[in-house]
């Protein structure tokens, strides 16, 4: 890296890098699907970007106290999974995938899902639960982590209103 | 020395990380942190200290949750001392380069 810049350039850069907002809608629940967007968002705070993450569907699973250190990976309809889609479907391999990935985020050092969301939480992430999604569910706030605030999908729209939008 | 007068003698990366780790001082660390609006505390150089401690080991700087794990600063304080961006900002004013770790 040659590039030099002055101080003043580097201010520009900043003030630039500073605006940017991020809204990540998560709508996938298993332990594969989970931690893309938890990453990201994670990555964009570390980064100084503002983030709302908005959990909707299967990805209320994330942040579903009963479920969140319980999510689950399937073979079945994975084309990544290094083994014959056949094979996905006998029990137990459901199981067997879950715990090689779990191993593997271990191996990373990446925290468990629910240590993730409180490192967000901490970090000033934003995170809503799709009330819609909920209702559908049957749950109350008092189903998903502290802290997590109950939002329709028009209000999430309106806060994404001048960012940049992720769907997962 | 004025903060400009010291600051100009340095070369930065396009994102405005010293090239060189090896120049920095706890002085060019505190007009970097007076240009990301900072005033260095004691918790600062904790944070500080540590990420040089680990680029001189590791030829990297630290991720925040090796700060977390290995030093006493938890999540929210240091996004509370670096609430622009703890990676950058805290790598930045340590005269690191740009980290690249993902968490």
């Amino acid at each position: 890296m040659t590039a030099t810049a002055t101080a003043e350039q580097n201010h520009d850069v900043k003030a630039k890098k500073q605006k940017r907002k991020l809204c990540i809608i998560a709508s996938k629940g298993s332990l594969d699907m989970a931690y893309p967007p938890l990453i990201l968002a994670n990555a964009a705070r570390m980064s100084g970007i503002e983030v709302h993450i908005f959990f909707t569907f299967w990805g209320l699973d994330i942040i579903n106290k009963k479920k969140i250190d319980h999510l689950r990976m399937t073979p079945v309809g994975n084309p990544s999974m290094p083994m014959p889609q056949l094979l996905g479907v006998l029990p137990g391999m459901a199981a067997l995938s879950t715990a090689m990935m779990q191993k593997q985020i271990e191996k990373l050092d990446f925290p468990p899902v629910s240590e993730f969301i409180e490192i967000l939480m901490d970090s000033g992430a934003h995170i809503y639960a799709c009330k819609m999604a909920m209702d559908m569910m049957g749950l109350t706030q008092e189903d998903v982590v502290d802290g997590a605030e109950v939002l329709g999908a028009m209000e999430f729209l309106e806060i994404a209103e001048d960012a940049q939008i992720l769907f997962v | 020395m004025t903060t400009a007068e010291l600051l100009n003698g340095i070369e930065f990366d396009k994102d405005g990380y010293m090239v060189d780790a090896g120049a920095w001082t706890p002085e060019i660390a505190e007009a970097l942190a007076a240009e990301e609006g900072i005033t260095l505390t004691d918790r600062h150089w904790v944070v500080i200290n540590f990420a040089r401690q680990e680029y001189a080991a590791n030829g990297d700087a630290p991720t925040i949750r090796r700060i977390t794990k290995r030093t006493d600063v938890s999540t929210k304080e240091l996004y509370q001392l670096f609430p622009d961006g703890p990676a950058k900002q805290a790598a930045r004013i340590a005269g690191l380069p740009k980290p690249t770790g993902c968490i």
